[in-house]
């Protein structure tokens, strides 16, 4: 058995916090290997410390059985190894080609490059054109150029850092057909993800880490979704369950709602129509692009939208903006967590405040009261188990996850009579999302209505009694699934008619 | 107009211009690296000084330029240290900059104000500068000339020729991910502001060395300011910055020629038209980019860099 990569015994501590505790693992040749693990696990400071962006406090690493400690991403590249980030490490006023040259190490700046790429491109099947410029793209072409780069380095290790949290399912799929070609050719992949089915498909084994330190390694298929979750978080899931489905009078609803849209990558939505009553979650399923973003603008009141169009309570709710439909008790957590959901460079706690339609209860005399509002900040810190030393922290020093953990659970504490929320689970581990399902169905049980967009099948299906389709920016009438309720979500999905 | 009013206009607009060039382009190698120093007054200023006080003492051109090169950057340095280590907020440091550089030449010139020097003259250049017309439009100038133009192109060059320049760029862009592939941000960040000290320096020596004999306090009469507004006015293109220079060196030309042509017009009023001109330049160019996404402003302009690693 010849191992490309052996970690044994790394420790990380920042302050009193031990990131990586101890933590070992072991990579074969043209295998493709798990890193599971929940928000804040240390699965991003072992890769850092692998990629050599980090030096561990002890521990050491053998790289093709030689004593291997990188100063430097430049000499883990120069053994071979390379890394796709989770949050891309992409320059959006370059050309893809540009880009591609930075990751190089050796390449100057040479005429036939724009070839090369052309031809790893086709080699892979990763579709890209050298000479657009990064800002117009996809999140998943985005991600393409990443993997190139990293290809052309003609890699023995791959390490991807979260790669299909943003990726629609076709994307997710061809990703997985690069990657079996690629350990075919024999590089060895180091898988980080969350996605438990996603790691049972692909990946042949799997080192599980929780709060820093090793809990297992183990064959994925071996152990079912919900044991590889039970391991990751050291605890049983709760089973999902609604309580009480009463469906009450009707609460919300959109009729003949159309918007052009002024980006020339944009969707138009054409005569969106949708009725939810108190107590029922409502399930928008949909690839990413079909006019998700641009439905959600109108919904939060970013653009208003015409008269008639928006009835919320019997208010005709269009033309206010999102502050006054908060005021009505409707609440929302937009998909893009920094700039949308949370301003970045402020605390947790000014975000918390930020977002209130009435503050009175954390100020006295409108002087803002901030151990009222950390009190407001810890007891949603402590419901959704948001990993932060303090509610103090900048809104973009938490990773994904964790700041999606602490949105969602803002949104939810000031018990909305409406939710409307995307992706509510984007990045956020099993564990965690666990937890805030089972907090949308108790909101839903006391008799609030959701209205939840997701790309992520599943959540819909479990969550959701009453489900649309969006696509092409025309969403469906509610799915009968009583009868091959998932084949006709699935067709509609990819466009077609039911 | 006659053939010498004609050339010695353009003459006096070359001049008037060249400063401008070198303090802007190196502004703009500065900020596309991301970083905003507001220092330029400051740096040109200790530059105007440095080049008159040693080419008062030597006679020698070559040594006067160095000095107010080395000058120019040695305040630089304070200003890459300061922000770059000590990550201080770039704006108030680079105000910071302009003032102590203002203060700093206005104390340290006190004993120069009453001297003259030899001015670095013209080289004609020999056999082109014959050439009816175009030698004396075109081959008749003072080296430093020579040397604004040829800076552009190497600023150009270096930016979009070689691979340092791209990730110049790209660190400008992002810093973040720059660091996150390996490169060193803090290092292409310095060397980025000492050239932009060094060429604010030479800039201001130009003053003090080829537009006039003297040293005189506050010489740079918001110079600096102007070289700052045309790397806006330029987007961040080296090229443009010629073409920006030449337009306000050309106004303020223009408004020497009028008062010497005496047209009735306030002094006072001429002597605003460049600011005017700048003012209603940027705002035009707003105008006309106001439906597209502007992607020449670098994305990290003026943030400050802090790796956690």
């Amino acid at each position: 058995m010849k191992y490309q990569l052996e970690v044994s015994n790394i420790t990380k501590s920042y302050g009193d916090l031990k990131a990586n505790d101890n933590v070992s693992l072991s990579i074969k040749d043209s295998s493709i290997h798990a890193l599971l693990g929940e928000n804040g696990a240390g699965k991003s400071t072992l890769v850092k410390i692998i990629y050599g962006s980090l030096t561990p406090d002890s521990g050491e690493m053998k790289w093709a059985n030689n004593n291997y400690n990188p100063k430097s991403p430049f000499q883990a590249r120069e053994n071979g190894i390379a890394m796709v980030f989770q949050h891309f490490s992409l320059f959006e006023s370059l050309t893809v080609e540009d880009n591609i040259i930075l990751g190089l190490d050796g390449i100057g700046l040479n005429e036939n490059f724009s070839e090369q790429i052309i031809k790893y491109s086709k080699q892979y099947g990763l579709d890209i054109n050298p000479q657009q410029v990064v800002g117009d793209l996809s999140v998943g072409a985005r991600q393409r150029v990443e993997i190139i780069r990293c290809l052309m380095q003609n890699p023995k290790l791959l390490i991807m850092d979260e790669p299909t949290s943003v990726l629609t399912p076709q994307e997710v799929a061809d990703l997985f057909v690069t990657l079996k070609k690629l350990a075919a050719d024999g590089c060895a992949i180091l898988y980080i993800s969350h996605k438990l089915e996603e790691v049972r498909e692909i990946c042949s084994e799997a080192t599980i880490l929780r709060g820093g330190k090793l809990v297992q390694s183990c064959i994925p298929q071996e152990h079912s979704q919900k044991e590889l979750a039970e391991m990751m978080i050291g605890k049983k899931l709760t089973e999902l369950a609604r309580n009480n489905i009463t469906v009450g009078e009707n609460i919300f609803s959109i009729d003949n709602l159309s918007r052009k849209s002024d980006d020339i990558y944009g969707v138009n939505l054409e005569k969106i129509a949708l009725k939810m009553s108190k107590g029922s979650i409502v399930g928008i399923a949909g690839v990413a692009g079909n006019g998700q973003d641009e439905l959600m603008e109108l919904l939060i009141g970013e653009i208003s939208s015409p008269k008639t169009t928006l009835i919320f309570n019997g208010q005709d709710i269009g033309l206010l903006n999102s502050h006054e439909r908060r005021q009505l008790s409707m609440f929302f957590v937009p998909e893009e967590r920094l700039g949308h959901g949370a301003v970045p460079d402020m605390s947790l706690d000014e975000n918390m405040l930020l977002s209130r339609p009435d503050s009175t209860e954390m100020t006295s005399h409108d002087v803002i009261d901030w151990k009222k509002v950390a009190t407001h900040s810890k007891k949603v810190i402590d419901t959704f188990d948001v990993q932060t030393p303090s509610s103090r922290m900048l809104a973009k020093s938490l990773s994904g996850g964790n700041l999606q953990k602490f949105m969602v659970g803002r949104e939810l504490i000031q018990n909305p009579e409406l939710l409307i929320v995307a992706q509510p689970t984007w990045g956020v581990d099993a564990g965690s999302a666990n937890n805030i399902h089972q907090a949308l169905i108790e909101l839903a049980d006391k008799g609030s209505a959701i209205l939840i967009i997701s790309q992520d099948l599943d959540e819909i299906l479990s969550l959701c009694e009453q489900i649309h389709v969006l696509s092409e920016g025309k969403l469906s009438d509610a799915v009968d699934m009583k009868s091959n309720g998932l084949e006709k979500i699935s067709q509609l999905m990819v466009g077609g008619k039911v | 107009m006659n053939e010498s009013l004609f050339i010695s206009i353009i003459i006096g607009i070359s001049i008037a211009s060249v400063p401008l060039i070198f303090a802007a382009i190196g502004e703009l190698l500065v900020e596309r690296s991301g970083v905003l120093n507001l220092g330029v007054e400051g740096m040109m200023i200790v530059g105007a000084l440095l080049g008159f006080v040693v080419m008062s003492h030597t006679q020698n051109p070559y040594l006067a330029v160095l000095a107010a090169m080395l000058g120019g950057m040695a305040i630089a340095s304070i200003f890459a240290f300061l922000t770059q280590f000590l990550l201080t907020n770039q704006v108030a440091t680079g105000l910071a900059l302009t003032l102590f550089g203002l203060g700093f030449a206005a104390f340290a010139g006190r004993g120069y104000t009453e001297e003259t020097i030899q001015l670095i003259t013209a080289v004609p250049i020999p056999y082109l500068s014959d050439i009816p017309y175009l030698g004396p439009l075109l081959f008749s100038f003072n080296p430093l000339v020579y040397l604004a133009f040829f800076m552009v192109y190497l600023v150009w060059w270096f930016l979009f020729k070689t691979k340092q320049g791209l990730i110049l760029r790209a660190i400008g862009d992002n810093h973040d991910a720059a660091h996150a592939i390996g490169h060193n941000v803090v290092r292409y960040r310095v060397m980025a502001i000492l050239f932009g000290g060094a060429m604010a320096g030479i800039g201001g020596a130009f003053l003090s060395l080829v537009q006039v004999p003297i040293w005189g306090e506050g010489m740079t009469a918001g110079r600096g300011w102007i070289a700052l507004g045309l790397v806006v006015f330029a987007s961040w293109q080296p090229f443009r910055i010629i073409f920006g220079a030449i337009l306000f060196g050309g106004i303020t030309i223009l408004q020497i020629h009028a008062q010497g042509l005496n047209i009735n017009v306030s002094a006072q009023y001429l002597s605003m038209l460049p600011y005017l001109a700048t003012i209603v330049i940027l705002v035009s160019l707003r105008m006309r980019l106001k439906n597209k996404t502007n992607r020449t402003v670098p994305n990290c302009l003026g943030r400050i860099f802090h790796s956690t690693t």
